[in-house]
């Protein structure tokens, strides 16, 4: 209410009626009545943005990007390599979008512009089809992964994959469900001697529980292999650029550069990442928790589920690091008798215990349980994909925050990837007379660095400016590596920096897992990691500039003693021999700038000087040197085209290896099929 | 010993440049330095004098090659002035001078800041007078007053010259220019042309006997060489009237000294016994100015103030009163805050009151 005195005026009236009304008492009974449990389901679709479907255009992504990482996972689980098609359409197809507008248009005799462009910018509603090569799902559980949510594999395990929680899928067909009533479409292959499966279904939200509507025999399952095909159809918007699909698959391909990824885009257009490594990334183990990244909470959690009968027994079994020795010293501490029966722990005893656990000196948790991208990969992805003169990868050994290990990936790839073509390039273009107060765009084009950041091999589009990995890179000093940056701002140059935190546990400021949360030990690791990366880079730069510079002081020489010697000659009336002094200025200037020796020396050392160690590729106008990937592909990416045999002859040869390995895995994969995040 | 002609002295600089070659020597030539730190106050001429400190400007040297190729152009052009016999401005020689390099896009000059210096430092370098160089400055400045000058031929009586004056041209010398007659009692050089403008109207030289003469702003050259000219060759003395602020002081000193940056021509410029009339820090109070026709100094204000303290040729006990008191109000005034009395108080009152009291500094 406000302070006016008309306000006033209105407001003591309306304090006698309520007073004049019948209190009417709500009694806890009745408050029971409306009491009741509220569904995940009817949660999540109440709050969509909480899990990324906050935007039609976003949704589109959201839902690529779950039935992917599902994709993707699955195979690396199932020792695959994987390959995977993404297919976006139209819903109804192109042909949906023609207005009668269009048509009237159309005079005769005119060809009708196909509905392409501008329509597919139109359009509101897509079908979303994500294929893989992975171990498929077992019939029984296709309900249940795709349509109830937090169902899965992977959160009650420590164990590094891109999905966590068992939202994603399931939250993209209820996304798709709510905004066309359509039903997800799955059909999955787990036995090759089996045909594949058709099943669709839809969430029911009240009881967050799949209702099956169809489940029959695929018919248009072609391929010989195991797989799952999801179809998803949702509303959306489809846009190129920034946070675009196109972006979230390049990057993706990038991170996984064993993985191939087809992609048709709403417009027709085929797109291949071809793969880059050959070989799977190695499989990240299970571990137990370590006792210093639990909480009180959890711990007495865990005191109830434990099959251990023993405190002391309870400790060393159900922790890492945590041996039948150090759980005695842990009792000590909490003065609890080691052989006290677990279920008797309860409140009090039980903070005390938790207390003792986090004054005890404990050894770090494995960090066997990571599974990084590694420098090689690293360096495949970034030369397929990024144009650069320059590239860097540098992996840190694991850390932990908070009891969850944790490895920090970073690299670089700097330049325009025109070296040695960018003096012909400039001596072609007509060197226009610049204006009073005109600048040089040449030199003038600022552009920021472009940060990349990935969570377990996932892409992080949204939120950068809420991630611990974009608050690192600009807090590293990068004008000590010969680059600009203004105050808290992203260095400039013609620079990529990749940055991937690959955890049992990443933690995300939200569900819709956007941003890596600020703790100081992750952000000490990708600060350490950039310092790497970023002083081969400077070595890099810094090589570059002062050859650039000591070209461009001959140039300068060179340039004004035609001025000065023309001028001489002017002034001596013309009676001088210019082109004899010019000349002589010629020589004394190759002197000073130390001669023929200088050009030897400069080139020679340049030589030397570019060991391109293990973990850097540097392009130089005789081509590529240091660590270039070798695996097949990367010549097809970077120059001509691989002849369709030979790519047949790689995808056969990986095919037949994961073949081997999936007739032995498949026995004991059986039943968990596809994991949930 | 006779100098050499100025076109002469502009070929040396190309003869040291192919002498240099054919010694295999890298050509430089000896600037003058045109800074605080090479100028000293002579206290028996009482002018600024430039000494001798010089700096080297090479050619093989990467932060100089540009200056040095553009000091050559420059010289070019000057000499082609000296051969045309023609005058011209320092925008025409940036303009004359202004190409792209060969096979680039590179200008020799981006804009008019970098071809002035060069043409100072070839003044200095070559001990060559600007109008000797054949180049003017803006024509900026006016005269009114009993005084009668011949400018190309033309007789110029500046009693009939109107309410705007006679405009001064930038060379003010002989045999082109010269002083016929003058039967004033002393020149009044005024900062700003609102001031000069008023008096004019008032007929103010007319009641006074006077010469009125603005430069708006710092005066230029013509102006500087003209209130010289009339003070020596007519004996007239000479009243420096300026706004109460760090910027009117200094614009006096240079009238009355020289400037550090053209030092040299201290000698031909500067007139020692030129006296300041005003505005003075203790006039506001003499003439009973309130406090809120003044300015609060800025910070830039008082860093200039405190400079001008330590400035060797403001050492008199009362220009130190003067500019401390300055610096003690907070306070600068401009000449226009006398109008909050009446539109005339300049006129009627200010004027004649500081006149008839002889409160001027020295």
């Amino acid at each position: 209410m406000g302070g006016t005195s008309p306000a006033k005026k209105e407001a003591i009236p309306e304090l006698q009626k309520v007073k004049e009304v019948p209190v009417h008492r709500v009694s806890a009974e009745d408050m029971a009545k409306k009491q009741r449990e509220i569904s995940v389901s009817e949660f999540f679709a109440k709050n969509r943005h909480l899990l990324g479907f906050d935007s039609p255009r976003k949704a589109l992504l959201t839902a690529v990007k779950e039935a992917v990482d599902n994709s993707l996972d699955a195979c690396e689980e199932a020792r695959i390599l994987p390959e995977i098609e993404v297919r976006i359409e139209v819903a109804g197809g192109l042909k949906a979008l023609e207005t009668p507008k269009a048509e009237a248009k159309t005079e005769p005799g005119k060809p009708a512009d196909p509905p392409k462009g501008p329509s597919v910018a139109q359009a509101e509603r897509f079908i979303v089809t994500v294929t893989d090569n992975g171990p498929g799902i077992v019939p029984e559980q296709i309900g249940r992964i795709f349509a109830k949510l937090l169902y899965g594999s992977k959160f009650h395990r420590l164990r590094m994959s891109r999905g966590q929680q068992g939202i994603g899928i399931s939250a993209a067909g209820l996304y798709g469900q709510l905004t066309t009533g359509k039903p997800v479409r799955v059909t999955s292959r787990f036995n090759e001697k089996k045909p594949a499966r058709y099943v669709e279904i839809t969430i029911d939200t009240a009881k967050n529980e799949p209702r099956v509507l169809a489940n029959r025999e695929a018919t248009d399952w072609t391929a010989a292999h195991t797989g799952t095909r999801v179809a998803i159809e949702l509303e959306g918007r489809y846009q190129k650029g920034r946070t675009s699909v196109d972006e979230f698959l390049e990057q993706t391909s990038v991170a996984n550069p064993h993985a191939k990824i087809i992609y048709v885009n709403p417009e027709g257009q085929n797109t291949v990442f071809e793969r880059m490594v050959a070989e799977l990334p190695a499989a990240p183990r299970e571990i137990k928790p370590h006792p210093y990244g639990i909480e009180l909470g959890v711990l007495m959690k865990m005191l109830q589920d434990t099959k251990s009968h023993w405190v002391g027994g309870f400790l060393s079994s159900d922790f890492s690091r945590v041996s039948p020795a150090t759980a005695v010293e842990i009792c000590k501490k909490a003065g609890i008798d080691p052989k006290m029966l677990v279920r008797k722990i309860h409140g009090d005893t039980a903070e005390k215990l938790y207390k003792a656990i986090q004054h005890t000196p404990l050894m770090n948790p494995p960090t066997d349980c990571l599974s990084p991208i590694g420098e090689k990969a690293i360096l495949a992805g970034l030369y397929k994909q990024i144009k650069g003169d320059f590239y860097t990868a540098v992996s840190r050994k694991p850390a932990v925050y908070r009891g969850n290990p944790f490895a920090i990936e970073v690299g670089l790839a700097f330049g325009t990837g025109q070296a040695g073509m960018v003096e012909s390039v400039m001596a072609q273009e007509d060197a226009v007379p610049l204006a009073e107060g005109e600048e040089d765009e040449r030199e003038g084009e600022v552009q920021m660095a472009r940060v990349m950041r990935f969570a377990n091999r996932v892409p992080l589009l949204y939120q950068p400016g809420a991630c611990a990995i974009t608050k690192s890179v600009i807090e590293t000093s990068w004008r000590n590596y010969g680059l600009s940056q203004s105050r808290g701002a992203l260095p400039t140059g013609p620079l990529v920096i990749f940055v991937h935190m690959a955890s049992v546990w990443v933690p995300f400021t939200s569900e819709s897992k956007e941003a890596v949360a600020d703790y100081d030990e992750i952000r000490k690791e990708i600060r350490l990691a950039m310092n790497e990366a970023g002083r081969r880079l400077s070595a890099f730069v810094r090589k570059r500039e002062r050859a650039a510079l000591e070209l461009k002081r001959r140039d300068v020489f060179e340039a004004y003693i035609e001025e000065v010697a023309d001028a001489c000659k002017r002034l001596k009336k013309g009676k001088l021999d210019s082109e004899d002094l010019k000349k002589r200025l010629s020589k004394i200037a190759k002197d000073i700038t130390g001669g023929d020796k200088t050009d030897e020396i400069l080139k020679k050392k340049g030589q030397e000087e570019e060991p391109a160690g293990e973990s850097t590729i540097i392009i130089t106008p005789e081509g590529a040197q240091g660590a270039v990937p070798q695996a097949p592909g990367a010549e097809a990416a970077h120059q001509a085209a691989p002849t369709a045999a030979e790519v047949a002859k790689e995808d056969q040869g990986a095919a037949q290896a994961a073949e081997n390995k999936r007739s032995k895995a498949e026995k004991k994969e059986k039943g968990h099929g596809k994991g949930k995040r | 010993m006779a100098k050499e002609s100025v076109e002469d002295r502009l070929i040396g600089l190309a003869d040291v440049v192919v002498e240099a070659a054919k010694k295999k020597k890298d050509p430089e030539f000896q600037i003058p330095v045109r800074a605080l730190s090479n100028v000293a106050f002579n206290e028996k001429r009482r002018i600024i004098e430039m000494k001798n400190a010089t700096t080297g400007r090479s050619f093989f040297n990467l932060g100089m090659a540009k200056k040095f190729m553009q000091t050559m152009l420059v010289a070019d052009a000057l000499a082609e002035l000296q051969r045309a016999d023609c005058t011209t401005s320092l925008r025409e020689i940036y303009y004359r001078t202004k190409h792209t390099l060969k096979e680039s896009s590179e200008n020799t000059f981006d804009d008019q800041s970098e071809s002035d210096p060069v043409i100072e430092d070839l003044e200095v370098t070559l001990e060559a007078l600007r109008e000797e160089l054949h180049v003017s400055a803006e024509g900026r400045g006016s005269i009114v007053g009993n005084i009668t000058l011949v400018d190309n031929g033309d007789p110029i009586d500046c009693t009939r010259a109107g309410k705007a004056g006679h405009t001064v041209p930038s060379i003010v010398e002989d045999p082109g220019f010269t002083i016929k007659k003058c039967n004033a009692d002393f020149v009044l050089l005024i900062e700003k042309s609102t001031q000069f403008n008023r008096l004019s109207e008032d007929k103010f030289w007319k009641k006074h006997n006077c010469i009125l003469l603005t430069g708006n702003g710092q005066p230029p050259r013509g102006v500087r060489r003209l209130c010289r000219r009339i003070h020596d060759e007519w004996k007239k003395p000479v009243h420096v009237l300026v706004d109460n602020d760090p910027w009117g002081y200094y614009i006096y000193s240079v009238v009355k000294q020289g400037s550090i940056n053209l030092a040299f021509e201290s000698q031909r410029m500067a007139i020692p016994d030129a006296k300041f009339i005003g505005l003075s820090s203790f006039d506001p109070e003499k003439h009973k100015m309130p406090r809120n026709l003044g300015i609060k100094l800025k910070d830039n204000d008082i860093t200039r103030a405190k400079e001008l303290l330590a400035y060797p040729w403001f050492q008199k006990k009362e220009w130190q009163k003067e500019i401390k008191h300055m610096l003690a109000s907070g306070l600068k005034y401009e000449l226009d805050a006398l109008a909050n009395k009446d539109f005339r108080y300049l006129t009627t009152d200010y004027l004649p009151k500081k006149l008839k009291d002889k409160d001027f500094l020295d």
